[in-house]
């Protein structure tokens, strides 16, 4: 079957997997995919296709992606559970996930894998240094509330815990591919809380964050507060769960 | 209480009975589904038959108003069934999003194995 190695030239990118969730992107997809297949010659793209209406899997699919199409909107983690599936499945030992709308610098993705090397789950913060964003009100406390309670959980400072652009190692992959949550804000707080309790480690890294290729994000205050409740539930609910366990390698193979 | 009274009591108890059981007949209705329905229904014959139970009761649990004690019945086993639906409902959703995920894997392992024989051939 065709698998992360099927007789080319070795580079450094082989055995990592870049996950993409796509919901009805198809005006940015196709450039971000030529876009990280163009920076990193030979590594292997995925975009599963959450259920979108548009030409999200065909602008894909052009652009020279692998494509997974779920036959309806899942949400990120429903997604990204398809990708840690399909990497463990087909031997990549790392997943990357960026998202589809061209928001992550591909040029981040170096700096995940390297931190790869002594951490089980690296994060690409936001608010590290680099790139220009900045977010205030409703939705910063939120955030701020998120990092430290997690920060704590996970043993190390964690500044964007709702960041969308991250790394998964092997260790990571396994236990991704059984128990990542598919809730709303599940995939990127409740997936932090799993791999903490199943004694992974996590780390980040600064990366650049562009303005969104289409859409605008939301300013409303309204929105932003029920947002702020929305991850204090997440969170809450998420630490009530009992602990999931690190699958054995045997077990999954 | 009339005669009519007592009659309507016993009647739509062993109406609801009546429904419940013909529906787990034509397997409409799963056992687990329908032990909160059966215990609801039973209970009310019971208390339609002989309403002196009722009152019985009422004093045991210290509920003044008898009635009363029917309406909170009602409303806890309602409350019960509701639960139990949400639960299920949870259950449905995950085996769903598990099986579109199967889907969409399977789709591309047989679009790649497809290609891979055209390739061949």
């Amino acid at each position: 079957m065709a698998g992360a190695y099927d007789g080319r030239m070795p580079s450094p990118f082989d055995g990592t997997l870049i996950v993409m969730p796509a919901f009805n992107e198809e005006e940015a997809v196709g450039n971000v995919v030529r876009e990280v297949l163009g920076t990193f010659p030979g590594i292997h793209c995925l975009v599963v296709d959450d259920g979108s209406s548009d030409a999200t899997s065909a602008e894909a699919a052009q652009a020279g992606a692998i494509v997974a199409s779920l036959p309806f909107n899942l949400g990120v983690g429903g997604a990204m559970r398809v990708g840690f599936k399909y990497a463990l499945e087909h031997g990549y030992a790392n997943v990357i996930q960026i998202d589809s709308d061209g928001q992550h610098d591909p040029v981040g993705v170096p700096a995940l894998i390297e931190q790869l090397a002594t951490h089980d789950l690296v994060l690409g913060a936001r608010f590290a240094g680099e790139g220009e964003y900045s977010v205030r009100g409703p939705r910063r406390w939120a955030m701020l509330m998120l990092s430290g309670i997690l920060s704590r959980l996970a043993g190390t400072r964690l500044t964007d815990t709702t960041s969308g652009f991250r790394a998964s190692g092997p260790r990571a992959v396994r236990l991704f591919a059984a128990h990542y949550p598919a809730e709303y804000l599940g995939d990127t707080v409740e997936s932090l809380v799993i791999a903490s309790r199943a004694s992974l480690t996590v780390s980040q890294v600064a990366v650049a964050m562009r303005p969104r290729a289409g859409g605008r994000p939301s300013h409303n205050p309204f929105k932003a507060a029920i947002y702020l409740g929305r991850a204090v539930m997440a969170l809450f609910i998420a630490l009530l769960r009992p602990p999931v366990i690190l699958p054995s390698e045997a077990s999954t193979r | 209480m009339t005669i009519a009274t007592y009659l309507l009591g016993v009647f739509s108890a062993l109406l609801t009975l009546g429904v419940v059981i013909e529906m787990l007949r034509r397997r409409r209705l799963r056992e687990r589904h329908a032990v909160w329905w059966l215990l609801a229904g039973t209970l009310a014959l019971l208390v339609g038959l002989f309403p002196d139970i009722l009152g019985w009761a009422a004093s045991l649990v210290g509920v003044a108003v008898p009635t009363n004690l029917i309406f909170f019945v009602s409303m806890a086993v309602l409350f019960l069934v509701s639960i139990q639906h949400s639960a299920e409902l949870t259950d449905l959703e995950t085996k769903t999003r598990v099986l579109a995920e199967t889907a969409a894997l399977q789709q591309l392992r047989i679009e790649e194995l497809e290609k891979s024989i055209r390739k061949e051939s």
